[in-house]
């Protein structure tokens, strides 16, 4: 037997084969996607780029030249020179690093906080449900934008700022999700049979309960790292975010804009990155759904 | 039988899936006169799957062939979508199982029965509202005018399928195929939908396929009788023949079913055998 | 045999506007409640957040005596849930404070500055929804085609692409190398002094004072902006009606419509849009909801006089006041289009009516 047809086979015996058959099914799925492949790709490279940025970039992102201020693309600078003769091309390498940085942190707040409330929420039921629904609503309906804005307005600039300013509007969501897979799954009778078993109601939500929400809240998140991306980018445009000299793509593109007639690439450059690394997420998100929801098997 | 109205030879509709083709019919053959047949089989059997084949409703990643699919001696095979239009509703119709979901739930009933009668026969509005009407009264609804108006959600399932009936016979046509639709009713209800098909059908002179997977309900109600399993007519035989059934499959279906008054101490199941799927 | 008509659902169609009025209700209810965790956000980062919120309050180079004034009225000796209590007064008064940089009351400055971010938020909605809706349409229709991977990408891309980032490659290319529209600003100077500000609208304003060469020009500053919101807005709506017509086009319904003899066009149009039209309607409100928010970008690249260059200035100005208070307006705005969003779902849908 092949390994293929191992993995493929209709009755697996173990339940390690029946994992790795599952894996493997939603893996060939997601890279036949051609688009979720180069969603995959990109981000993919943002990693490999903010890991090996020393080895990446040519020039040392903070070193000023006020000789060599905005140059255009040349082979010495692939990307040209801002308003401080700094190169463009390693600023945007170690930027990555900055981006990265955005939005594992938010994702590493925003991920367990709202599926901690969705999950206890469903679960609990009753008043507590209705309590923490309120508040989950109450926060959906707020301007992310705006609210993060105001957030870092009130906190001052800095990364951490930008990250809570941002994480506390992103949550909702991810609670809606977890209450929801919780409600579907909360009735089900292998819950019930852990239970009967004497499983702690602690063990029963975070045990088991919480790993079945885990895939959904994944594919959420992917997605809104698009979304994220962009807003951390503005707040970084209006000057709040990452502190200068730090190399933040949305500080950068600010950076460039007194300049944009003669020298166009300052503000355009960073800007791509922007967009490249936004859509990147968006791609891979767009095809882990089409793995992971049922619906669209 | 000069020109038989359905004509089905060596049907296969194939699904090309990501573990390779499954095959839905296989080699599915019958054909039919004005007569009320039935096709019988359990889930995953093909029956619904011919059906849709025959009205061309099945879309990529389905791919249908057949040797011989003809209607009143129009081929059916590779029709173009034009053609359709003046096949489907005008001359063979469906009805499907559960009202719920195969009526439009932002329509008006008698909406979407008057537009039946539009799209075959090009009539104003008023016209067709009162032929929609009519065909309400037809399969005796009470207070057509009321329930004219009501949406799906509004009406209960017995209600919804005599509409989804006077929708499918409002264009008058000569085939009707029912995919199982008494199976998403209580059992009361059942026969009253029962009754009111039997009563078109015959006194329009229509040639009737029925779809169950309940082989008591057909018997006594239609003329012969198709077993399918695992995509294969596997019996064919007059309904009063049934008892003198020859494939194990359907004498199978006949034993399972529990009888008053029967002494027995274990219900019978069915032993399937391999054999019957090839 | 018996033939019984069935019969209705008992209680369905009595008294719909009972539930209807209750319905109604508990949405008021829910935007008060969601309008006061707003407020409490706002009170929130402008009183415990910052370390000294009377410095953040009065900017770094204020006066001894403003800030023994600001002191007073913030009345920082107070207990927090009194603070609150004076502070939701005070804005159901409209008094949002006063800005630092302006020395105008808060609350005047954003009406002055109101009129412009609408006018945007109007126009990119209207496109969004002109070009977005039947794109979406055509897209699901003729899925798996060409046409509808080119709606995917494109829509795709507003999605991805940074607004701010987008008007100033939009202002490089067809302000400045291609000279087709004008420059940043809503209208130039020269006509500034000229037209009067009746409406606060500036086309309309120009069309009033009957000033063609005014018109022209301030159509020449309004294209470029309207057009960067009009894409975001067309991504968003485009990719949702896509969304909401492939779900519809997998129903049942479809299918009998198809065996009834429908045409594909009326199967498209009549059958499937219209069970998207009241989700569509929500989705619209909340594009304009979403284009509200992204003005404050917008402005600030196009030097758009609207309410979110005023707050990106305060920002700059460091007057938190003000921040809070177009933060408040815009939130306040934000939060009723969402519920109206929700409260015309339920008005208009035939299901959620009777249920």
């Amino acid at each position: 037997m092949t390994v293929k047809s191992w993995l493929l086979a209709d009755t697996p015996h173990s339940r390690t084969q029946a994992r790795l058959g599952q894996a493997y099914i939603g893996l060939t799925t997601l890279l036949s996607n051609p688009l979720a492949v180069v969603g995959l790709v990109i981000i993919g490279t943002l990693v490999l780029v903010a890991a090996f940025a020393p080895l990446i970039a040519t020039h040392d992102p903070y070193q000023q030249n006020l000789a060599l201020r905005l140059k255009p693309p040349s082979a010495e600078f692939w990307l040209g020179t801002d308003a401080l003769g700094r190169d463009i091309f390693s600023r945007i390498v170690y930027g990555s690093r900055l981006t990265l940085t955005i939005v594992c942190l938010v994702a590493v707040i925003v991920g367990p906080v709202g599926l901690a409330i969705g999950v206890i929420a469903g679960y609990a039921g009753g008043i507590t449900d209705r309590v923490l629904m309120r508040i989950t609503d109450i926060f959906m309906a707020f301007p992310r934008l705006i609210l993060a804005l105001a957030f870092a307005a009130a906190l001052g600039a800095g990364i951490e700022n930008a990250v809570i300013a941002i994480a506390i509007t992103a949550w909702p969501p991810y609670a809606r999700l977890a209450r929801a897979e919780t409600l579907t799954r909360k009735g089900s009778d292998f819950i019930a049979a852990i239970r009967l078993q004497g499983a702690s109601p602690l063990r029963v939500l975070f045990g088991h309960i919480t790993p079945l929400c885990v895939s959904s809240v994944v594919v959420r998140l992917t997605l809104d790292m698009a979304g994220i991306i962009l807003i951390a980018a503005g707040l970084g445009f209006l000057g709040l975010g990452a502190r200068p000299p730090s190399p933040e793509w949305g500080a950068m593109v600010a950076g460039g804009r007194d300049y944009l007639i003669d020298q166009w690439w300052v503000a355009t450059m960073p800007g791509i990155a922007i967009f490249v690394v936004s859509l990147g997420f968006n791609l891979l998100g767009d095809g882990l759904r089409d793995v992971l929801d049922p619906k669209m098997r | 039988m000069s020109t038989p109205l359905l004509a089905i030879e060596d049907l296969n509709v194939t699904f090309e899936t990501r573990k390779g083709p499954v095959r839905a019919t296989r080699d599915v053959t019958w054909s039919m006169g004005r007569e009320k047949i039935a096709i019988v089989g359990e889930s995953g059997s093909g029956k619904s799957m011919s059906a849709r084949a025959v009205l061309g409703l099945i879309q990529p990643p389905g791919r249908v062939e057949a040797r011989r699919l003809e209607f009143d001696g129009i081929d059916l095979r590779g029709l173009r979508p034009r053609d359709w239009l003046s096949i489907r509703g005008r001359r063979i119709s469906m009805v499907m199982q559960d009202p719920r979901y195969s009526l439009n739930p932002v329509m008006t009933v008698g909406q979407q029965i008057a537009e039946a009668y539009v799209i075959h026969h090009g009539a104003n509005r008023a016209e067709a509202r009162r032929r929609a009407l009519d065909m309400l009264a037809a399969v005796h609804i009470r207070d057509p005018e009321r329930v004219y108006g009501t949406y799906p959600h509004e009406i209960s399932g017995g209600m919804g399928q005599r509409v989804m009936i006077a929708m499918m016979l409002i264009p008058e046509p000569e085939l009707l195929i029912a995919d199982e639709p008494t199976s998403a009713l209580d059992v009361t209800v059942q026969n009253q939908v029962l009754a009111i098909i039997d009563e078109m059908v015959t006194r329009r002179g229509m040639g009737l396929v029925f779809i169950s997977h309940d082989l008591g309900l057909v018997s006594s109600f239609c003329d012969r009788v198709l077993i399918m399993y695992a995509g294969r007519v596997v019996e064919e035989c007059a309904a009063a023949d049934l008892h003198k059934a020859t494939h194990p499959y359907t004498r199978g279906l006949l034993a399972c079913q529990p009888r008053l008054g029967e002494r027995a101490a274990e219900l019978a199941t069915l032993n399937r055998q391999a054999e019957w799927a090839r | 045999m018996s033939l019984g008509a069935g019969t209705v659902g008992a209680g369905k169609t009595a008294r719909p506007s009972m539930k209807l009025l209750r319905g109604i209700a508990t949405q008021l209810g829910t935007l008060c409640l969601t309008i006061l965790g707003l407020l409490f956000v706002t009170f929130f980062i402008g009183r415990v957040v910052p370390i000294d919120p009377v410095l953040a309050i009065a900017g770094d180079r204020a006066t001894p005596e403003l800030i023994e004034k600001i002191r007073a009225e913030l009345g920082l000796d107070l207990p927090l849930y009194q603070q609150f209590w004076n502070y939701l007064v005070k804005i159901v008064h409209g008094d949002l404070g006063n800005s630092v940089l302006t020395a105008k009351p808060i609350i005047q400055d954003i009406a002055t500055y109101f009129p412009a971010t609408i006018e945007l938020a109007v126009a990119g909605t209207l496109i969004g929804v002109l070009a977005g809706v039947p794109l979406g349409v055509i897209s699901a229709a003729r899925q798996g085609r060409w046409i509808d991977h080119v709606v995917r990408v494109v829509a795709l891309a507003g999605y991805s692409v940074p607004v701010f980032w987008l008007g100033l490659v939009g202002l490089l290319v067809f302000y400045v190398k291609l000279d087709w529209v004008s420059g940043p600003g809503r209208i130039d100077a020269v006509y500034e002094y000229i037209v009067e500000p009746r409406t606060g609208f500036m086309l309309i304003d120009c069309i009033l004072a009957g000033d063609w060469e005014a018109v022209k020009n301030a159509l020449s500053h309004f294209v470029l902006p309207a057009l960067i919101l009009g894409y975001y807005s067309m991504a968003y709506i485009a990719r949702m009606t896509r969304s909401f017509m492939l779900e519809q086009l997998n129903q049942e319904y479809i299918v009998t419509a198809r065996v009834k003899g429908v045409s594909e066009r009326a199967i498209i149009w009549r059958h499937a849009f219209g069970n998207i039209r009241v989700p569509l309607i929500t989705v619209i409100a909340l594009s304009f909801a979403h284009l509200l928010e992204g003005t404050v970008l917008t402005e600030t690249v196009f030097a758009w006089p609207g309410i979110g260059l005023y707050i990106t200035h305060s920002l700059f100005g460091a007057d938190l006041n003000a921040v809070l208070g177009g933060t408040i307006v815009v939130g306040v705005s934000f939060v009723i289009l969402n519920l109206l969003s929700d409260a015309l779902y339920t008005l208009l849908d035939p299901r959620a009516r009777a249920t």
